[in-house]
C-alpha cells in the first residue's frame, strides 16, 4: 500500500460520490458540480495509479493538465447553457415537460419563433 | 468495352435515361415528355431486337464487374432472357402509347411516367440479370418503382392498396434475400447456368438445399401471386389501367414467375430439383393456385378484379409447366410467359377503355358495350377466347403443349386440371362476352366521353387492337422460328438441356 | 508534400474556427466556404496518397509519443476523413443558404462547425487513447453548442441533456484510460495491444474496457442509453442534425470499434460481445418502432438514427473469436454501414429541412400533396430512405449483405432476425412518409419553394449513398489495403 494507491482509491471514492450526485440530483447547477467532483476523482486515479506502478511519471501530470482544461471548457459551456435555459424557461432542472403542465413563462420568454 | 458488352447496358440505359429526363421535365411539358417516352421505348425495342437477332445467331452479350466483395454484378443476354426482354420491350411501347391517352388531362403525369420508365428498366434488368444477386437488385427496384404507380391516384383506397402491396412485396423480398444469402454461404456466388449447379452435390447438402429452395420459392411466390401469397394482387387493382396492365402482363407477376424459372432451371437444375422431390410439391401448389384463382374470379363483379384473379390463376400455368420437367411441358409453361402477357394486357387495355370512355367498372354495367365500342370489344373477345383456350389463339397453343407434355411426363392429373381450368375460364369470361355483345343497354352510360366518330381516343384504341393481333398471330404462326413457341423451343434445345 | 497535407488537414479547421469567431454571419460564410474547398482538396489528396502508398504514422510537429501527438493515417482513417469532408462540406454549404443571416446568434454556427470538424479529424487519426478523449470532448462540446443554436428553450433543454450524457460518457471513458495507463504505462492502442500479447497480467483491464465501452456507447446513443439523441437531433436546425447524425455519433463508435478490434480478442468476452450485439438489435427494433410511431418528421428521422446505429454494434459479436475472413467481412460491413448511413442520413435531414421549410410544419400529415410541389426534395428523401431500408443497390444494402454473410458464416442466425426484420421496420417508417406525401385530398394554399441550391445538396448525398452499393468493392479495397498496413505498427 503506497500513498499513491491511497490517492487512487480516494479518487475512486470521489468518482462514486460524484456519480451518485450526477444521477440523483436534478438541479442542473448541482449536477454540474457533481460532474466536476467526478472529474477530479478521475484525475486523481490517473495520477495515483500511474505513480503507484512506476514511480514519478510526467505523462499523467501532462494529461491531467489537459484534462482540467477540457473540464473547464465543458463546465463553462454548461453554465452558459444552464443560465440561458433558466432565463428562457424559468426552470433549473430538466424534468420532462410531457409529465408536467407547461411552466409559467420565464423571466425572458423566447421571442424568436423557430422555423421548425 | 465491346459492342457485345454495351448492348445490354444501352438497353437498360434507355429507360433509365428516359426516367431521369422525365423527372427533370416540368409537369406541363406534355408533348416533350411524350416524345421522350416514345423515343426511348422505340429505341429500346430496336436494341432488344438487335440482341434477339444476335442471340439467335449464337452471339453472347454480357458485362460483369465486382460490386460487393464476393459478389458480382452480371448482365447477360441469353435466349431465356430475351424471351422476357422482348416481351417487356414490345409491351412497354404499347403501354406507353396507351398511358399517354389514358392520363390525358390528369395531374402528376411527370411522376407517373418517370416511375413507369424506372419500372420498365427494372423489368429489363430482371430479364438480363446473370446471377441471383443481380436479379434481386432489380427485383427490389421493381418493388420500389411500382409503389408510386399503385398509389398514383392518392385516394384513401389507393393508399391502402399501396400499403398492402408494399407489405407483401417487401416481406417477400426479405425472404428472398435470406434465401440468396444462405445460398451464397453454402456455395458462393452462383451465376445462372444451364443445368444448374448442384448436379453432383454432396449428400449433406441435400437438406439445406431443400430448405433454401422452399425459402426462395416463397420469396418469389409473392410476386408470382401463388396462393396463399396472392393477396396483394386483387387489391392493387385500384391503380390506373395501364399500371394494372403492366403489373399483370409484364412486370411484377412475371418477375416472380421468371425468377422461379431461373431458380429451377439454372440454379438447381431441373433434374436436381426433381431428384430432391421439390417439383411435385411445386406442381401441387401451382395446380391449386390455378383452380383457386379461377373459382375466385367467378365471384367477382368488378371487371378488373375478375381479371386480377384470372391472373392469379394463369401465372401458375408457367410454374406448372416447369414442373412437368419434359421438353414439351416446359415449352408449354415458358411460352405462356409471353402468351399470358399479351392476352392479359389486351384485357386490361379493354377494361381501361370501358372505364375511361363510358365510365364502366362493373360487369353488370357492360350490357351493350359491344355496339358502342366495337373495336375494343373485338379485342376483348379475342383475348377472352384466348384465355379460355380456343384454337387457333395463343392460349390454345399453351394448353395444347402443356397437355401433350403432361402425357409425356406421365402426369395425367395435369390434364384434368387444364380441362377444369378451361371450363372455369369459360364460365367467367363467357357471361361478360354475352353482356357485351348481346345485352340490351338499360341505363345511359355513366360518364360517356366523345371522340368524334371514333369509339374512343386513338391512343387508347390501337394498343389493344395490336396486342389482339399479336395473340392471333402467336397462335396461327406458332411453328414459325420467331414465334414465341419457336423461340421457346430454341431456349429448350440450347439452354435447358432436356 | 504529405507534411503539408497533414498540416492542412489539422490546422485549417482550427484556424478557420478562430477566424470565423471574429466575424459576422455573412463574412463567416464566405470564409467557411473557402475553407471547405481547402479541406475537401486536402482530404482528397490525402486519400490519393494513402491509396497509392498505403498508410503511415505521423508524429505531429516531430514530437514523439507519449508526450507528443502521434497520428496514424491508414486507409480506414483516410476514408473517414474523406467522408467527413464530404458530409461537412454538404452541411456547411446547405447551412449557408438555410440559416437566417439576420439572426445574430447564427454566426456562431461557423466556429462551432469548424471545431467539430477539427475534433472529428483528431478522432479518425488519433492513435493514443488520451488524444482520442480530447477529440471526443471537442466534438461533444461543439455538437452541444450547435444544438443550442436553435435558440428556444426546447433546444437548450435538449442541448443540456445532450451535454450531461456526453460528459458522463467522456468521464467513463477517461476513467478507463486512467486504469489502462496505470496498468500498462502506455497510452497508445498498439502499445497496449502488444503488451497484452506478452502475457502481462490483465486482471482488471477487462473492467477498464467495459467502462470505456459504457462511455462510448452512451455517446453513440446505443439502446437503452439513446434517450438524449432524438430530442437533440430532432430540434436542431437541419444542417446541424445532419452533421450530428451523420458524423458525431460515428466518432465515438469508431473509437469503440478500434478498441474492440485491437484489444477485444484478449480483454473481451463472449458475453460482452453478445451483450453489445443484443443491445444493438434492440436498438434496431426500438428505434424503428419509435420512428414508426412519431408524427413529427424530424423525430422520425432522429429515431431512425437510433435504429441504424444499432446495426453497427453487430460488429462486436461477429468479430469475436472467429476466422480472419469473417472478421474482415464484418469490418467491411461496419464501414459500409457507417458511410452509407452518414450519407443517407445527412441527405434525409437536409431534405427533411427543405420539406419543413416549404410546408411550414414539422408534422408528417402536413406533407399531403407535397409531391406536386417539391418532388426534388421528396425524391432525395426517398432515395436516402431506400438506403436506410437496406434495399439494393444502395450502400445500406451492401452493408446488410455483408452482415448477413458474416452472421451465417459464424452460425449466429439470430442476427438475421435483426437484419431482415429491421429492414422491414425501416421500410414501414420510410413508407409512412412517402404515403403521407402521396395523399391527394389536401388543401395546401401557401407553399414556399426553397431555392434549387438547397435542394441539390441532399440529392447529391442521396445519390452518393445509392452509388456506394455499386462502388463498394473499390471503396473497400482502399480500406482493406490499409488494414494490412496500419495494424499493429
Amino acid at each position: 500500500m503506497t500513498p499513491f494507491l491511497l490517492y487512487a482509491l480516494a479518487g475512486a471514492a470521489l468518482c462514486s460520490i460524484g456519480l451518485f450526485g450526477f444521477i440523483l440530483i436534478s438541479h442542473l447547477l448541482r449536477k454540474l458540480l457533481a460532474f466536476n467532483l467526478m472529474g477530479s476523482g478521475v484525475f486523481l486515479v490517473m495520477v495515483g495509479l500511474a505513480q503507484h506502478r512506476s514511480g514519478p511519471d510526467p505523462v499523467p501530470q501532462a494529461l491531467v493538465l489537459t484534462g482540467i482544461v477540457v473540464a473547464i471548457a465543458a463546465t463553462a459551456l454548461a453554465v452558459v447553457l444552464i443560465r440561458r435555459y433558466y432565463h428562457l424557461s424559468g426552470k433549473t432542472s430538466l424534468e420532462d415537460p410531457a409529465q408536467n403542465p407547461p411552466p409559467a413563462p420565464g423571466p425572458r420568454q423566447a421571442r424568436e419563433a423557430p422555423h421548425e | 468495352m465491346t459492342a457485345t458488352a454495351l448492348l445490354p447496358v444501352f438497353a437498360l440505359m434507355t429507360s433509365l435515361t428516359a426516367a431521369v429526363i422525365i423527372f427533370a421535365l416540368p409537369e406541363q411539358k406534355h408533348r416533350l415528355r411524350t416524345f421522350v417516352n416514345l423515343t426511348a421505348a422505340i429505341l429500346k425495342l430496336l436494341l432488344v431486337g438487335l440482341m434477339i437477332r444476335g442471340v439467335f445467331q449464337g452471339k453472347a452479350y454480357g458485362i460483369a464487374f465486382p460490386m460487393i466483395p464476393g459478389v458480382e454484378f452480371v448482365l447477360r443476354a441469353d435466349a431465356l432472357a430475351m424471351l422476357f426482354a422482348g416481351l417487356s420491350a414490345a409491351l412497354w411501347l404499347l403501354t406507353t402509347v396507351y398511358s399517354v391517352g389514358y392520363l390525358e388531362n390528369s395531374p402528376n403525369r411527370s411522376r407517373f411516367f418517370g416511375f413507369f420508365s424506372l419500372c420498365v428498366a427494372s423489368t429489363l434488368g430482371i430479364a438480363l440479370a446473370g446471377n441471383l444477386f443481380t436479379f434481386f437488385l432489380f427485383y427490389e427496384m421493381l418493388t420500389l418503382s411500382t409503389y408510386p404507380l399503385v398509389v398514383h391516384r392518392g385516394t384513401e383506397q389507393a393508399l391502402r392498396a399501396g400499403r398492402t402491396y408494399i407489405i407483401y412485396t417487401l416481406a417477400g423480398g426479405a425472404v428472398l434475400l435470406f434465401g440468396i444469402a444462405s445460398l451464397h454461404v453454402l456455395s458462393g456466388d452462383l451465376p445462372f447456368r444451364p443445368g444448374g449447379h448442384f448436379a453432383d452435390m454432396a449428400p449433406d447438402l441435400q437438406m439445406p438445399l431443400t430448405i433454401v429452395f422452399v425459402v426462395l420459392i416463397a420469396g418469389l411466390g409473392v410476386k408470382a401471386a401463388i396462393v396463399p401469397l396472392h393477396g396483394w394482387l386483387p387489391v392493387a387493382m385500384v391503380a390506373p389501367a395501364p399500371v394494372s396492365a403492366l403489373l399483370h402482363a409484364v412486370a411484377v407477376v412475371k418477375a416472380g414467375a421468371f425468377g422461379i424459372v431461373r431458380v429451377v432451371f439454372e440454379i438447381y437444375g431441373l433434374e436436381t430439383a426433381g431428384a430432391l422431390g421439390l417439383l411435385s410439391g411445386l406442381a401441387a401448389i401451382a395446380a391449386f393456385t390455378i383452380l383457386y384463382g379461377s373459382v375466385m374470379a367467378l365471384y367477382q363483379s368488378d371487371l378488373k378484379r375478375r381479371l386480377a384473379f384470372s391472373t392469379v390463376s394463369q401465372v401458375s400455368y408457367i410454374i406448372l409447366g416447369l414442373c412437368l420437367a419434359g421438353p414439351v411441358g416446359v415449352a408449354g409453361g415458358l411460352v405462356h410467359l409471353v402468351h399470358q402477357g399479351v392476352m392479359k394486357i389486351t384485357l386490361f387495355f379493354c377494361a381501361g377503355n370501358y372505364a375511361e370512355t363510358l365510365g364502366l367498372h362493373r360487369i353488370d354495367e357492360l350490357d351493350g358495350a359491344g355496339r358502342r365500342m366495337p373495336g375494343t370489344s373485338v379485342a376483348f373477345t379475342l383475348a377472352a377466347f384466348g384465355m379460355i383456350g380456343t384454337p387457333p389463339l395463343a392460349g390454345f397453343i399453351t394448353k395444347w403443349t402443356m397437355g401433350t407434355g403432361a402425357l409425356a411426363a406421365g402426369m395425367d392429373w395435369v390434364i384434368a386440371v387444364l380441362v377444369v381450368s378451361s371450363l372455369l375460364n369459360a364460365a367467367y369470361f363467357l357471361p361478360v362476352l354475352r353482356r357485351i355483345w348481346f345485352g340490351e343497354q338499360k341505363d345511359p352510360w355513366r360518364e360517356e366521353r366523345q371522340w368524334g366518330r371514333s369509339e374512343t381516343s386513338a391512343w387508347l384504341l390501337w394498343p389493344p387492337l395490336v396486342t389482339a393481333g399479336f395473340l392471333l398471330l402467336a397462335g396461327l404462326l406458332a411453328s414459325a422460328p420467331f414465334s414465341p413457341l419457336g423461340w421457346v423451343e430454341l431456349i429448350i434445345t440450347r439452354e435447358v438441356n432436356l | 508534400m504529405t507534411l503539408w497535407l497533414m498540416a492542412g488537414l489539422l490546422f485549417t479547421p482550427l484556424a478557420w474556427a478562430v477566424l470565423t469567431l471574429l466575424t459576422g454571419f455573412r463574412r463567416g460564410r464566405a470564409i467557411t466556404w473557402l475553407g471547405i474547398v481547402i479541406q475537401v482538396l486536402v482530404s482528397l489528396a490525402l486519400w490519393a496518397v494513402v491509396a497509392a502508398e498505403g498508410g503511415f504514422q505521423y508524429p505531429l510537429g516531430g514530437w514523439q509519443a507519449p508526450l507528443g501527438i502521434e497520428l496514424r493515417m491508414d486507409g480506414l482513417a483516410v476514408t473517414f476523413v474523406l467522408l467527413t469532408a464530404l458530409v461537412a462540406a454538404a452541411s456547411g454549404l446547405h447551412a449557408g443558404f438555410y440559416l437566417d443571416p439576420d439572426k445574430d446568434w447564427h454566426r456562431y454556427f461557423w466556429p462551432l462547425f469548424w471545431f467539430l470538424w477539427a475534433g472529428l479529424n483528431v478522432v479518425w487519426l488519433g492513435n493514443d487513447l488520451f488524444n482520442l478523449y480530447v477529440g471526443l470532448e471537442l466534438i461533444s462540446l461543439a455538437a452541444v453548442g450547435l444544438v443550442a443554436l436553435g435558440g428556444q428553450s426546447e433546444a437548450l433543454r435538449a442541448a443540456i441533456r445532450y451535454l450531461m450524457a456526453a460528459l458522463l460518457g467522456s468521464l467513463a471513458y477517461l476513467l478507463g484510460v486512467a486504469l489502462f495507463y496505470g496498468q500498462f504505462g502506455s497510452l497508445s492502442l498498439s502499445g497496449i495491444a502488444s503488451a497484452l500479447n506478452q502475457d502481462i497480467a490483465v486482471e482488471g483491464s477487462g473492467f477498464a474496457l467495459i467502462l470505456m465501452f459504457f462511455g462510448l456507447a452512451l455517446k453513440t446513443a446505443l439502446f437503452p442509453m439513446h434517450r438524449w439523441l432524438p430530442p437533440a437531433h430532432g430540434i436542431a436546425r437541419s444542417p446541424v442534425s445532419a452533421l450530428l447524425s451523420a458524423l458525431v455519433v460515428k466518432g465515438s463508435f469508431y473509437i469503440a470499434a478500434r478498441l474492440w478490434l485491437e484489444l477485444g480478442a484478449t480483454l473481451g468476452s463472449l458475453a460482452l460481445a453478445q451483450l453489445l450485439g443484443v443491445l444493438g438489435g434492440m436498438a434496431v427494433f426500438w428505434g424503428g418502432w419509435q420512428a414508426f410511431r412519431h408524427s413529427k418528421l424530424k423525430q422520425v428521422v432522429a429515431y431512425s438514427s437510433v435504429a441504424q446505429i444499432g446495426y453497427l454494434f453487430l460488429l462486436f459479436p461477429l468479430t469475436w473469436n472467429t476466422t480472419e475472413a469473417v472478421i474482415i467481412q464484418a469490418q467491411q460491413a461496419m464501414t459500409l454501414q457507417v458511410i452509407s448511413h452518414a450519407l443517407a442520413k445527412a441527405a434525409m435531414f437536409l431534405s427533411a429541412g427543405n420539406l419543413i421549410l416549404s410546408v411550414g410544419s414539422n408534422r408528417l400529415n402536413a406533407l399531403a400533396g407535397v409531391s406536386h410541389f417539391l418532388p426534388f426534395s421528396l425524391f432525395s428523401f426517398g432515395l436516402a430512405g431506400v438506403s436506410l431500408m437496406g434495399l439494393p443497390p444502395t450502400g445500406g444494402f451492401a452493408a446488410k449483405w455483408l452482415f448477413l454473410q458474416a452472421s451465417l458464416a459464424t452460425g449466429q442466425w439470430w442476427w438475421l432476425v435483426v437484419l431482415l426484420g429491421g429492414g422491414l421496420l425501416s421500410a414501414a417508417y420510410v413508407f409512412r412518409v412517402y404515403r403521407a406525401s402521396f395523399v391527394e385530398d389536401s388543401d395546401i394554399d401557401h407553399f414556399f419553394h426553397p431555392s434549387r441550391r438547397l435542394e441539390i445538396i441532399p440529392m447529391i448525398l442521396a445519390l452518393l449513398s445509392l452509388g456506394l452499393g455499386l462502388m463498394a468493392e473499390p471503396v473497400l479495397s482502399v480500406m482493406a489495403l490499409a488494414f494490412a498496413n496500419g495494424e499493429g505498427t
